[in-house]
């Protein structure tokens, strides 16, 4: 009998994506929850690397209509030493398990496997990038080119040489301009032939043949094609995120902690929106200096407060290092609000002028201890000074956060997709 | 004996040459040796991941789209890649031709013991066993499903994934309740279906007339014209099958909806002789691919490195754990299967006197093949137990039968061994686990109150005693109400007709039918 043997080997795989997809989105409240429990002891990079993630089987299960209870008997292999009449002790709980109809509870919890897409996805649900006045300047300010066709006129370093050669071919083609092969078997004939009438007849026909090809040119300047560009407006693909901390005394372990959480999800969010995302740390006392990452969260400092140096820092490296017109600039600062009062001046001035009109956006974190109701205290003097920015109509937006939990909710907050353009 | 001396493969490697003449050879010893009747073949090599695939779809090359198989595939995914549960060496399809996935990491062995396996015994079992022949169209199967598949892809298109998806979640729940456990007029033909389905879609179309929603609709009949009697023999009542009732008879079921819930339910059908005939199935395949791999080995075309290799997945295969072990999970179909099936080749060759007035038709018969072949053909799990567990296999096994009555105070009894008092017992117990009677609860659809508030009525009869889960009741009876668009009630009785418990669900708001 004929038997076929088949390599399904190279067909498509992931057969199932869709049926996973399907069962995502049925799940997404619930895969969403997980998600964000486990990416709250993750560190700043991890959160990309997707991971298990349980749901509760509630609202996904499939029911059937199972039994339970009864008289039940079961057959089972394996007798050592019972006989016939024998009392077996009931186990404690459900009974003697294996056999039996339909037992089994189903798992209370489900635990699965997401992609590092799905997980990101899904962490990030919901959330678009604020729609700041800003957004206008970094459309427009950076151009690029495109190829756009053919045009007649142009720069010569843009003929296009096939367009035009081909272009002067049909042209000779349809004017029947004489070839130059054709010329050539003429003069050949002339040179060998003997008889006059004939070498008259051939001197003319080679003399009109001459005159054509000379009134028809090889390439024509109608012939000649540039190529055409035309500018575009290129979106911004990079974006340069400031992380600005105070790291005065002041400043504790739980505090960084904070601010670094919302570092990270800030990072994230950003890594999906562009292609690029450099990070720049900033930390500040009473003077700023720019450092790597470890350093920026567990270096040791001491030292009072001023802002305005952190600001000034940004402003210095915004100038050297990422041209606004090509960079996408974001800026997080965390603090617990504390700052001297005279430098309350020099800090909104600074913000006002120079870096609130370069900024995507900038967000102020101020970050307090555990079980600090900040709310109930009064205003630091760094909120009091934002606010006040804020009132006037700057682009700023401010949250606090004391606890670990709140993070995430504030971050979707600042984040979450708006109808209109509502001020955060 | 010509070419039979060559050897098949040398060492793991394997190409497509080799597979095919490891089934040529497989081929020859089961027709001349085995008598096996088998359809043609077709052998798939997959990638572990198609594995994946295919396990959550039922199995199947091409099916539906539903949530319910990402649920799955994400499940399995992760506890494969955990390492917690192993891919099968193959899947096998009951189709014409049988379709068989081997994977591609298994070693030639492994593609020999996968190919006498599936291509020749489970496919054998396929064409010849009774309830497949009579429940299933292999010939038709592939077409339907690609119809299935379509049509369902259709109907997201015109009526939306949600709709669908509703109507479906309802389907499923009730898919084990959708079969029809007793032949019917006239065999499953999916072929025709396939086109009847069409042919009605098409009929609707043609005599459309938007005039007769305008006329004015036809007086109620009298309501005593219809006895209650007539009223159910109208609707065919009782019915067990509640998937058949509700595509018939639900009132307000769109057309394709009807046809979403006739999908499931051939679906359902179409693997219901699957559920009944484990042990016998496994048991018939691994026999065959235990004959065959010995008889290969024994013409020398494999060596006995590659028996060794052989042996050691087989036996883990057919490992049976016992009671009190932590890997107990009741009984291996492959270990079990095989061992009767083995039980009666020794019944058949040379029985003992014990054998012979317990089997006395087949004890000594000499012809093992054509014993069990007709075995084959025959029998499902429960009549086979009942019929060939021998007192040998009972004592081999050491089974014993406990017998666990809640208001006992005593504890479990245990009921029966293996001795000369209880074979019988021991047996048939053992036979009756492997009932579809007694493993799906007994839910009938009994009445419908046409007269009143149309409420649909199931029963369900109640064995030894065991009662439906009632989280899980109540949501397959919404899922019911929910198709059915009146309330459902569904009464628990016992043998005596005493009600235990009684329940009523009333449809969503959002219900699926319109």
């Amino acid at each position: 009998m004929v038997m076929h043997i088949v390599d399904r080997r190279l067909n498509p795989g992931s057969k199932s994506l869709e049926n996973r997809q399907r069962f995502l989105r049925r799940a997404k409240a619930l895969v969403q929850g997980a998600v964000k429990k486990s990416s709250q002891d993750r560190d700043i990079k991890d959160v990309l690397e997707g991971g298990e993630v349980t749901i509760p089987l509630d609202g996904m299960d499939e029911p059937r209509f199972r039994r339970e209870g009864g008289t039940r008997d079961m057959v089972m292999p394996g007798n050592k030493k019972f006989v016939e009449g024998d009392w077996l002790q009931r186990p404690n709980q459900g009974g003697a398990k294996g056999s039996g109809a339909g037992e089994g509870d189903s798992e209370d919890a489900f635990r699965f496997v997401l992609s590092r897409e799905e997980f990101v996805d899904l962490f990030l649900d919901d959330l678009e990038l604020p729609d700041l006045a800003k957004r206008k300047l970094a459309e427009t300010e950076s151009e690029g080119i495109r190829r756009a066709g053919y045009a007649t006129s142009g720069s010569p370093a843009n003929i296009s040489i096939s367009r035009t050669v081909s272009r002067a071919l049909a042209r000779r083609v349809a004017l029947r301009r004489p070839r130059k092969d054709e010329i050539e078997t003429l003069e050949a004939e002339l040179a060998e032939c003997d008889d006059e009438t004939r070498r008259t007849e051939l001197l003319a026909l080679l003399e009109a043949l001459k005159a054509k090809a000379k009134r028809i040119p090889f390439i024509d300047p109608i012939d000649i094609r540039y190529r055409r560009f035309e500018t575009v407006p290129k979106p911004v693909a990079q974006a340069v995120m400031f992380c600005l901390m105070d790291v005065s005394g002041s400043m504790s372990e739980h505090m960084k902690d904070l601010a670094k959480r919302f570092y990270m999800l800030l990072y994230v969010f950003l890594k999906r929106r562009y292609k690029h995302v450099e990070i720049v740390f900033i930390r500040h006392t009473d003077r700023a200096e720019e450092v790597d990452e470890d350093t920026f969260f567990h270096g040791p400092a001491s030292g009072g407060t001023l802002v305005s140096s952190a600001l000034v820092a940004m402003n210095d490296i915004v100038r050297t290092r990422f041209r606004p017109a090509d960079w996408n600039i974001y800026a997080a600062q965390a603090s617990d609000g504390d700052n001297m009062t005279s430098d309350s001046g020099l800090t909104g001035q600074l913000l006002t002028d120079k870096i609130l009109p370069v900024c995507q956006f900038f967000a102020y974190l101020e970050v307090g201890e555990a079980a600090n109701y900040t709310f109930d205290m009064p205003d630091s003097s760094l909120w009091t000074l934002y606010e006040r920015l804020r009132n006037e109509g700057q682009p700023l937006s401010m949250r606090k956060v004391s606890e670990r939990g709140e993070i995430f909710p504030v971050f979707q907050d600042l984040f979450k997709r708006r109808a209109k353009q509502e001020r955060v | 004996m010509g070419s039979s001396g060559e050897r098949l493969f040398e060492g793991a490697d394997w190409d497509f040459q080799t597979l095919q003449r490891i089934h040529d050879a497989c081929e020859k010893i089961a027709r001349t040796e085995l008598g096996l009747d088998v359809y043609p073949n077709q052998i798939e090599v997959i990638t572990a991941e198609q594995m994946l695939d295919a396990y959550s779809s039922v199995g199947m090359p091409l099916f539906y789209k539903h949530w319910s198989f990402g649920k799955q595939f994400a499940f399995q995914e992760a506890s494969y890649r955990k390492g917690l549960m192993g891919l099968a060496y193959e899947i096998v399809i009951n189709s014409s031709p049988c379709i068989s996935y081997l994977m591609e990491e298994n070693t030639a062995t492994m593609q020999t013991l996968v190919i006498a396996h599936a291509a020749f015994g489970h496919n054998h079992f396929f064409k010849n066993n009774y309830l497949f022949k009579q429940w299933t169209d292999a010939d038709g199967i592939l077409d339907y499903l690609e119809f299935a598949k379509g049509y369902i892809a259709a109907c997201e298109d015109r009526h939306g994934r949600e709709t669908v998806e509703r109507t479906l979640d309802a389907a499923h729940a009730l898919m084990s309740h959708g079969v029809d456990r007793y032949p019917g007029k006239k065999a499953l033909d999916l072929r025709a279906e396939e086109k009847r389905a069409g042919e009605r879609r098409q009929h609707e179309e043609a005599v459309f007339n938007d005039l007769w929603r305008t006329v004015p609709n036809t007086k109620a009949k009298s309501k005593a014209a219809l006895t209650a009697e007539r009223r159910r023999a109208l609707l065919g009542l009782p019915q067990e099958n509640i998937l058949y009732f509700l595509e018939k008879t639900a009132p307000r079921l769109q057309g394709w909806q009807r046809e979403l819930i006739r999908i499931v339910r051939h679906i359902a059908q179409y693997f219901y002789p699957q559920g009944q005939t484990k042990v016998m199935n496994e048991g018939t395949a691994t026999y065959v691919h235990y004959r065959i791999m010995s008889r290969l080995h024994q013409q020398d075309r494999i060596t006995d490195g590659n028996f060794l290799e052989f042996l050691q997945s087989h036996t883990n295969v057919v490992f049976q754990p016992e009671f009190d072990d932590r890997r107990y999970s009741g009984f291996n179909p492959y270990a079990l299967g095989f061992a009767m099936m083995q039980d009666i080749e020794r019944i058949v060759k040379n029985p003992e006197d014990e054998d012979r007035d317990w089997f006395p038709d087949i004890a000594g018969k000499g012809d093992v093949e054509g014993v069990l072949r007709e075995i084959w053909s025959n029998y499902r799990d429960e009549s086979f137990i009942n019929q060939f567990l021998s007192p040998a296999l009972i004592r081999r096994f050491r089974m014993f039968h406990l017998h666990d009555d809640p208001a006992e105070s005593q504890g479990i009894k245990v009921d029966a061994i293996h001795d000369e008092r209880g074979y019988r017992r021991v047996r048939r117990e053992l036979a009756r686990q492997y009932d579809v009677g007694f493993v799906d609860a007994n839910i009938e659809v009994v009445d419908v109150d046409l007269d009143g508030d149309r409420r649909l009525m199931l029963r369900h009869t109640t064995v030894k005693g065991a009662q439906l889960n009632e989280t899980d009741a109540r949501r397959v009876l919404q899922h019911l109400a929910d198709l059915w668009t009146y309330d459902v009630a569904l009464t628990e009785v016992d043998g005596t007709d005493k009600v235990l418990k009684e329940y009523v669900v009333s449809p969503r708001a959002a219900a699926v039918a319109a």
